[in-house]
């Protein structure tokens, strides 16, 4: 029985641990160079940061999950630096230093994580935009921060951990600038509930970024991004629709996470259009079943936050034992899915409090570059649907655009480029369509690529 | 810990132990530490790592996470690093945009 195991977050870590625990050995395969994932991503070798500091509340939990995996990391096979590019059958093809391989696997865990999902604005490709997770990843894997002043712009709760964290660290804090309404955020109360602790923590640093000075706008509306080689203004209109130019080196972009899908589909998943977070998610059952063989778990799943990451893969781990003739705990799949629902629901509540600004995203002027890739604008694809050539369907866009062709495959304009096209033609979001996955999901040389031997 | 330079992007926040590592970046001789990415090492030396290929503007990378492909950088033998996940080595000679082939 040969299983395997895509990611190193907390999801793919509890996976591979649950396994090693009930006798498998597990390959787990991390693209990162170190395990942690995202969120709880440890500092390089040489970086003098204090990373139990950084995690403040979440320091307890950050390390527990590195000291468990460490003590079990004999009984997996862990590959660092190991990206999975292609999946055919039950074959991986993976790319290691310049090299590809294959693996064969009988059971497959993906515990793919997620990325930002990003609302474009005129100006966000100039050096000194930042994803939001990439300005904390700067600073916890590398001990860097993305400027000396820098503004935190989306809709996100992530916006005021972030900056508290570069405040910690030394940055000056630009201002936090949060699109959704402070109303939404009392409207979401009752789904916030579900995790309370969760929801005090983020009001605990608002309060904090408020009590130091930091300005803290909500509601407000992205205008654009001013600086040719480097960032140097942020302008953004407030609720009475008041000009405000925010002086920065650096803007930190995030509107919350978007799943990495791409191996999931590659599998085989099937996807259905989520309504409260307006994207497609893969159909996953209670414990992360997605086909044949194949579990999902963590925010590549469902985004779920770093706690429901970690039960959900051990639930994962525990269907995968439990469809393969072990005997594992029923009490414990029972804690696991109703810990998982409850967490999840809170993460409904959030998409309410942040909301995705899809009319926003549907309307963005048509100057804006969306496909960061292929420099296509807004303009562009409303053009190309405007001659009327083409269905209001985001494949048959992307091939005529080439908006969502480029090597980042739509990671970063495709929530955008649905919105615009939905929009554009009046169509329901739900039926323009999702933009499909190609292998290899990331590129790779093509010496690289050469038959394996 | 070094001052941070004036058309730097990034700024460390925090000592490094690790050891100074020499690179060279469109001919210009930078260094960085042990630990560091090419992308942490470069913008703390200088504000862009790239190029873009379809207008005169240029590029410093945005995910940090392996996921965006905007911070590639290339070695003057032609080879292309994504410069987020590549660790910085001594000695590395490296360009904003892929070399003419006649130089490869």
């Amino acid at each position: 029985m040969k299983a395997i195991v895509v990611g190193g977050g907390p999801a793919g870590l509890r996976a591979a641990m649950t396994l090693a625990q009930h006798g498998l050995e597990p390959v787990l395969l991390d693209e990162a160079a170190r395990p942690g994932g995202q969120g709880y991503r440890s500092p390089a070798p040489g970086i003098a940061l204090d990373i139990a500091a950084l995690m403040g509340s979440q320091k307890a939990k950050y390390e527990r999950l590195h000291r468990q995996f460490e003590a079990a990391r004999d009984t997996i096979d862990y590959r660092e630096r190991t990206s999975v590019w292609a999946i055919d059958g039950h074959t991986l093809f993976i790319e290691r230093n310049g090299h590809t391989n294959v693996l064969t696997f009988d059971s497959l865990i993906v515990a793919s994580g997620a990325t930002d999902r990003i609302v474009p604005l005129p100006g966000w490709t100039v050096p000194g935009v930042f994803s939001l997770g990439g300005a904390q990843i700067a600073l916890k894997d590398q001990g860097a921060l993305i400027g000396r002043r820098v503004a935190f712009l989306g809709s996100s709760p992530l916006l005021a951990l972030a900056a508290k964290q570069y405040q910690a660290t030394g940055a000056t804090v630009a201002g936090v600038f949060d699109t959704a309404p402070f109303y939404a955020k009392i409207r979401a109360v009752p789904h916030l509930l579900h995790a309370p602790h969760t929801a005090l923590r983020g009001l605990s640093y608002l309060a904090q970024l408020r009590m130091s000075g930091v300005p803290l706008h909500f509601g407000i509306e992205p205008v654009r991004i001013e600086g040719c080689d480097r960032v140097e203004t942020l302008v953004l209109r407030d609720r009475t629709g008041r000009e405000m130019h925010i002086d920065c080196d650096a803007v930190a972009l995030g509107y919350g996470l978007k799943p990495e899908t791409q191996l999931a589909e590659l599998a085989g998943a099937s996807f259905a259009f989520d309504k409260s977070f307006r994207m497609w998610l893969p159909v996953i059952d209670a414990d992360g079943r997605a086909g044949p063989d194949l579990y999902l778990a963590g925010d590549g799943a469902a985004i779920g936050g770093a706690d429901a990451a970690e039960a959900s893969g051990t639930l994962a781990a525990l269907a995968l034992l439990a469809d393969t003739g072990h005997t594992v705990a029923q009490s414990q799949i029972d804690r696991l899915r109703a810990s998982i629902k409850r967490l999840r629901r809170f993460q409904r509540g959030l998409a309410t409090a942040f909301a995705w600004p899809h009319r926003d995203a549907g309307a963005l002027p048509g100057e804006t570059i969306v496909c960061r890739c292929e420099n296509v604008s807004a303009g562009d694809i409303r053009a190309a649907l405007g001659v009327g050539l083409i269905p209001p369907e985001l494949n048959r866009v992307k091939a005529i655009t080439r908006c969502g062709m480029g090597r980042c495959q739509g990671r970063m304009c495709g929530p955008a480029l649905q919105e615009i096209v939905a929009a554009q033609s009046g169509a329901p979001v739900a039926t323009v369509g999702r933009l499909r996955t190609q292998a290899p999901i990331k590129p790779i040389a093509l010496s690289a690529a050469e038959m394996p031997r | 810990m070094d001052e941070p330079l004036p058309h730097a992007r990034f700024i460390r926040a925090v000592p490094r132990n690790g050891k100074r590592l020499q690179f060279v970046f469109e001919g210009e001789a930078m260094s960085g530490f042990e630990g560091e990415t090419v992308l942490t090492a470069l913008l703390c030396n200088t504000g862009h790592v790239r190029q873009f290929e379809f207008s005169a503007t240029l590029r410093a990378g945005f995910c940090i996470m392996a996921a965006c492909q905007d911070c590639w950088v290339w070695c003057e033998d032609g080879t292309r690093l994504r410069a987020c996940t590549t660790p910085l080595a001594d000695g590395m000679r490296l360009l904003s945009s892929p070399p003419p082939p006649e130089q490869v």
